[in-house]
């Protein structure tokens, strides 16, 4: 143990300085001697059969190089685009993706022809010049309409557009539930296709070096190990010939997960042209291309008790899968297993219908189907609220998950690790002021006001995963973590993680578990990550809030290990008997007697040299693997406040109140950070942000950030923040994750509070965004 | 995106920049802020063969007040018009409305110029000029402004045609600019001036048409003696405004009613 206790502090971020003075290092900031830069011909349809492509004046345009078609990629890759199983076991049906279309293109954006240029302007005056006939097909658009049984078909050669129809719990489950209810809430929910928008768009550089088949790419990424895989398999070539580096990334939140037609396709070019290629894109193509997160929509139904006792729940969610399996689409689904939310249930019947459209595909995105399971059950548990004229405080203490009764097995046999709910909801009902906001709820309506207040009392489960869940839902690979931990002799310590900060701090936070474990000073501990050349054999990545619950226990084994050996060691050089020896405060020393010590940096250094126990190879590193025996369970409770103006309907948040509840906490700062990204993002889709395509088209409509509409700073109220410390017992660093917490509560909280001011007019649910437009047609509409 | 390839110049006069557009011919753009043109031109929505640059002439920057009216030059920045204590004092409404365009860098660089010169049916100074009888003055002539915006994006002025400043008239009574948007950077989606002037009310719409319209029948009912609540039910008179991502048509006009009541109400409260 640390004098100094460094976990549990604020200490400021280790990568700022760097990242906020231009001396950071992106993927647009690599060059490589000799680099063509590539531009793509997207498909401007949504559906269309490829007639031609005219290439000759492209051919010919100033510092072009080559002009490449999917015939000049067949040879050269093959089995790209995995479609894991994730949540859903089996599908129906998993159109065949190539990333150059040949025939036929399934969605705007898709790729036809590519160009190599000398520059980057002369490959994107090039692209202009390649000519492309279309002869357009219909675009399955309309998720509903999409099952119709004479639907237009999203792949011609499809039989359906039914990617999967996957029951998990059938209707029989809740039969009792239904039969018992004294009321029963009815509601369709819908969930906006959102763009991630990530600060730094997607970009990769490649180099094949056609001599020794080396291949190294850079590129923006938030799983470099998985590239890897994916790429080496496709390419055909080992994965010990390829080197993926994913240096500083400007943010993902689930968009660079799965691999991506351009992550084949710039190294293929690579070796085609036999020269370095690059790759960044536009805003455009981003918002057009980077996969989309949500486009759902649930039909609900809730079955409970005049005094407000949850009884049972049907789900049906309805997931728009786009025109191609995204390699984690399935993901999504767990919105069903966490329907059921903070709230014991007799029974929840779930199913899950994967529809396949013309349109760039879903994949995970901030939450992936957690914040949609909290928007679904948030809203339902309001609905029943307001049947049975019951504050909507009441009905979640009574249905609450207790703290006695974890660990709980939920709906779906899925083991909820802790929690206390009512704790946190106590801490943010104090925060709010409750009380005094009804009051001023009820002054207001006199006045014809319309102020409301919105409950998001959420839980999630993070930190994926245990081996027995996670590798049949990759198709193989558990999702465990990997550290390598290395002490060199003049004792710097370098921790290696398989996962890869995009924006969560590693740099900063893990070095403080080392540095306090093994009592070493701070700046002697760097963390790496992100080059697969470097540490473990495989890393898993960073996305769904796993990088502490699993990472971080794994570096911490890691760790262990190192003092484990230390420890033999020092007892050796104390000549004492190990059981003798206690580590404390960065030292070894003989129980009794404190002055009888050796610094951890003598003992490193000691490794290095002659005088070992019999035995004991130099070094001082370990390596550690770390299997959760279940996912870790954040929760908290959000409380929006809102008022809409009566005249045009704009919505306005006026208080905020988050109080989260992660388990230990390494630092606060950053803590209080991912709540604040997350609420935003929540706020984003809430009120602001829709990928928006035309009905008929399938024309992007909202392909630039003027028209994608993501709020300011200037659109977010202060908030609030507090926290509850609930340790996991899933873990001996009792932490859970918290990256996608926000976003999962929030939305909830804030449709919440609007449907909560506008229920005097007998409005009872209203869908995302909340738009002043819609909220102004709806209010006019119950006013007549 | 990567612009269109353009040949640059830079003038050091008006002469010279209205010479360069001509050798350029009619697909040459003058560039002051850029702040519009460039983002047209990273998505080619815009591909000017030439730009010709005005950031160098200086004489173009000044903000004079003489003979009752105000002279704004054509490469006065918003952030200038906003902090100038001559506007504030002589046409606080164009101060205030300085003050709410884009955000800080959009007002470091914009200039009134080049809002007037675009023409976008979102922009918020033609607005003004319209309903203040402003006058644009370029290298050739001046133009009532009733006369300059002919549709969006498109106004009088002729191929080698520069703006050289606008002149309104000045006035410092009860006023309000309210600009309704979702963003605090965005365009308006509807706004509206009110302003007093000479006894009698103008008051102006912003987007709710392809160039900016005088709500006149509001005007005249105000005179008529009408409360602001009645007098701003005109203001969708005659309104056909196109639905856009951010409003239906139906929404605009609503606004254009609910805004002009709140513009003169809040004018009035001064």
């Amino acid at each position: 143990m640390a004098v100094t206790q460094l976990v549990g502090s604020k200490i400021h971020r280790r990568e700022d300085p760097r990242l906020i003075t231009g001396h950071g290092h992106y993927i647009d900031d690599f060059t490589r001697q000799g680099t063509a830069y590539a531009a793509f011909v997207r498909s401007p349809l949504a559906h269309a059969r490829i007639k031609s492509i005219d290439v000759t004046d492209a051919s010919k345009a100033p510092g072009v190089t080559g002009v490449y078609t999917a015939r000049d990629f067949k040879s050269l890759l093959a089995g790209t685009h995995p479609a894991a199983p994730a949540f859903v076991a089996e599908k129906k049906f998993v159109p065949e993706r190539f990333p150059i279309a040949e025939k036929e293109v399934c969605y705007q954006g898709e790729i036809v022809a590519a160009v190599l240029a000398e520059t980057k302007a002369q490959a994107a005056d090039a692209a202009g010049l390649i000519q492309v006939e279309y002869d357009e097909l219909p675009a399955v658009m309309d998720l509903e309409k999409a099952l119709e049984k004479n639907s237009p078909k999203s792949h011609t050669d499809g039989p359906d557009n039914v990617c999967w129809d996957f029951t998990y719990t059938g209707p029989d489950i809740t039969e009792a539930a239904f039969k018992e209810a004294d009321v029963v809430v009815k509601e369709r929910i819908l969930q906006n296709r959102l763009a991630p928008v990530p600060m730094e768009p997607r970009g990769v550089l490649a180099e094949f070096e056609g001599f020794d088949k080396k291949l190294t790419i850079w590129m923006s990424s938030q799983n470099p190990h998985f590239i890897r895989l994916f790429v080496s398999g496709a390419m055909g070539l080992k994965e010990s010939q390829v080197r993926v580096i994913s240096p500083d990334v400007g943010g993902g939140f689930g968009s660079k997960i799965s691999p991506y037609p351009e992550d084949y396709l710039v190294p293929t070019l690579s070796r085609l042209a036999e020269r370095p290629v690059k790759w960044i894109e536009t805003r455009t193509e981003s918002i057009q291309n980077a996969t989309h997160g949500r486009g759902q929509f649930y039909d609900c139904e809730v079955a409970a008790k005049k005094d407000g006792t949850l009884l049972g729940m049907r789900v049906v969610q309805y997931l728009d899968v786009g025109a191609y399996h995204g390699t984690f689409g399935a993901f999504q689904p767990v919105a069903c297993l966490m329907a059921g939310g903070a709230y014991k249930w007799k029974g929840i019947s779930a199913r899950t219908v994967g529809v396949l459209t013309n349109r760039v595909p879903t994949d995970p995105y901030r939450g992936a189907g957690r914040p949609e399971a909290t928007h679904l059950v948030e809203r339902m548990v309001d609905l029943v609220a307001l049947e049975l004229k019951m504050d909507p405080v009441d009905i979640r203490r009574k249905n609450f998950i207790q703290p006695k009764d974890f660990p709980f097995t939920q709906s779906f046999g899925l083991v909820v690790d802790s929690g206390d709910y009512d704790k946190a909801l106590d801490k943010a009902l104090e925060h709010a002021g409750y009380a005094e906001l009804r009051k001023k709820q009820a002054e207001l309506r006199k006045q014809g006001r319309y102020m409301g207040i919105g409950f998001s009392t959420w839980i999630e489960l993070c930190g994926f995963g245990p081996s027995a869940a996670t590798a049949p839902a990759t198709g193989g690979i558990a999702l465990v973590e990997s550290a390598q931990v290395r002490v060199t002799p003049t004792g710097s310590v370098l921790v290696y993680t398989g996962t890869h900060s995009h924006g969560q701090g590693h740099e900063t936070t893990f070095p403080q578990i080392v540095a306090d474990q093994l009592g070493v000073p701070y700046e002697s501990v760097e963390l790496r990550h992100g080059d697969t050349a470097e540490g473990t054999a495989f890393g898993y990545g960073t996305y769904g809030s796993r990088s502490l619950a699993v990472g971080g226990v794994a570096i911490s084994r890691a760790v262990g290990k190192v003092i484990d050996k230390s420890k033999k060691l020092a007892a050796h050089m104390l000549e004492a008997a190990e059981e003798d020896v206690v580590f404390e405060h960065g030292a070894f020393h003989v129980k009794g007697s404190p002055d009888k010590s050796k610094a951890f940096g003598e003992v490193a250094f000691a490794s290095y040299g002659m005088s070992l126990p019999e035995g004991m190879e130099q070094g001082l590193e370990a390596v550690a693997y770390f299997d959760p025996p279940n996912l870790v369970w954040p929760f908290g409770t959000h409380i929006a406040v809102v008022e809409i103006d009566a005249e045009t309907g704009t919505p306005l948040i006026t208080k905020y109140v988050a109080v989260d509840d992660c388990g230990n906490i390494i630092n606060p700062m950053i803590v209080d950070g991912q709540i604040h990204g997350g609420i935003v993002q929540a706020i984003g889709q809430a009120l602001y942000e829709e990928v928006v395509y035309d009905d008929d088209s399938g024309q992007l409509k909202t392909g630039t950030m003027i028209d994608y509409m993501l709020p300011s700073a200037n659109e977010i109220p202060t908030m609030i923040i507090d926290k509850t410390i609930t340790p996991s017992p899933t873990n001996e660093l009792g932490v859970k994750g918290i990256g996608e917490a926000g976003t999962i509560a929030a939305s909830a909280a804030v449709i919440n509070a609007i449907c909560d001011a506008l229920s005097p007019l007998g409005i009872k649910h209203v869908d995302m965004p909340a738009t002043p437009d819609r909220l102004w047609k709806m209010m006019k509409e119950a006013r007549q | 995106m990567i612009p269109a390839a353009f040949e640059y110049a830079r003038a050091s006069s008006v002469d010279e920049a209205s010479k360069l557009l001509s050798k350029f011919g009619e697909d040459a753009k003058v560039l002051a802020g850029g702040h519009s043109l460039i983002p047209l031109m990273r998505l080619r929505l815009a591909q000017p063969t030439a730009l010709v640059d005005i950031n160098g002439i200086q004489e173009l920057d000044h903000i004079t007040e003489r003979g009752g009216k105000l002279h704004v030059g054509a490469l006065t920045r918003h952030v200038t018009i906003q902090n100038s204590s001559v506007v504030q004092e002589k046409l606080p409404l164009l101060a205030e409305v300085a003050g709410e365009v884009g955000d800080n860098q959009v007002r470091n660089m914009g200039t009134m110029g080049g809002v007037i010169a675009h023409a976008d049916s979102a922009g918020d100074y033609p607005t003004l000029a319209v309903i203040l009888d402003a006058e644009i003055v370029t290298n050739k002539r001046t133009i009532p402004a009733k006369d300059f915006f002919k549709d969006l994006f498109t106004t009088a002025l002729g191929p080698d045609e520069v703006v050289t400043e606008v002149v309104f008239p000045v006035a410092n009574g009860p006023h309000k600019y309210v600009k309704f948007r979702r963003r605090l950077f965005d365009w308006a989606i509807v706004g509206v001036a009110a302003q007093k002037l000479n006894g009698g009310w103008r008051i102006g719409l912003t987007n709710v048409g392809p160039t900016p319209v005088r709500a006149t029948a509001v005007e005249k009912a105000l005179h008529d003696g009408a409360t602001p609540e009645d007098a701003s039910q005109h203001a969708s008179d005659g309104l056909d405004p196109a639905g856009d991502l951010r409003a239906s048509p139906e929404y605009k006009k609503h606004l254009a009613r609910v805004l002009t009541k709140r513009a003169i109400q809040q004018a009035q409260g001064q």
